[in-house]
């Protein structure tokens, strides 16, 4: 049972880590702050989850897991707001997409 | 040995997003670098809490979570009222 528990961890946290890591890979490589955005929700929702799921199994049912469900909750609320703000605020201050095909003008 | 493994995924992003706030042409981009720097160095503590085996760590990580939210809204506030008075730092728009 705990060598099964143990497995189960090594799969979520292995699967966070790496979605952390393409994530971060997707904020570096996009082309511009729209889709650099895009990517860094990966790291947000999946990478974090995945990772903050392995962790809870590892603790079992004590005061620790607990604490992880505050730590998941809270970045489930906030990060999306904390986007939500920063997309807005540059729509407002006249940052443009880059559209497809669009002219090699607006690329920077 | 599971918990070093997704302590060095974490540091690696950590790398990759550093770089990004560097080079990010924007202030938004930094910005959104900061963000997710933040949520990474969260989730770095809990793991190193649970790799020193003090899972003590994860109320540091539950303030540094917050103290991030509050951080970037914060700086966000200002940079949208203008820039910050340093001209040719970025362009905006076409």
């Amino acid at each position: 049972m705990t060598l099964l528990l143990d497995i189960v961890s090594w799969l979520f946290i292995v699967a966070g880590g790496f979605f952390c890591v393409v994530g971060a890979l997707g904020l570096l490589r996009m082309p511009d702050f729209f889709t650099r955005m895009h990517a860094a929700s990966v790291t947000d929702t999946l990478g974090a989850g995945l990772l903050l799921v392995g962790l809870m199994l590892q603790a079992g049912l004590t005061l620790v897991t607990v604490k992880l469900l505050f730590l998941a909750v809270l970045i489930f609320f906030t990060s999306p707001t904390a986007t939500h703000a920063l997309a807005k605020a540059a729509v407002v201050r006249g940052l443009q997409p880059l559209l497809a095909q669009g002219d090699e003008s607006s690329k920077r | 040995m599971m918990f070093a493994a997704a302590a060095l995924a974490l540091l690696v992003t950590f790398a990759l997003v550093i770089a990004r706030a560097v080079l990010g042409p924007t202030v938004f981009d930094r910005l959104q670098a900061a963000n997710t720097l933040g949520t990474v160095a969260m989730l770095l503590v809990a793991v190193l809490g649970f790799l020193t085996g003090r899972p003590e760590f994860l109320d540091l990580a539950l303030v540094y979570g917050l103290l991030n939210v509050v951080g970037t809204i914060a700086v966000l506030k200002f940079f949208r009222q203008g820039d910050l008075g340093d001209p040719g730092e970025e362009r905006l728009g076409p």
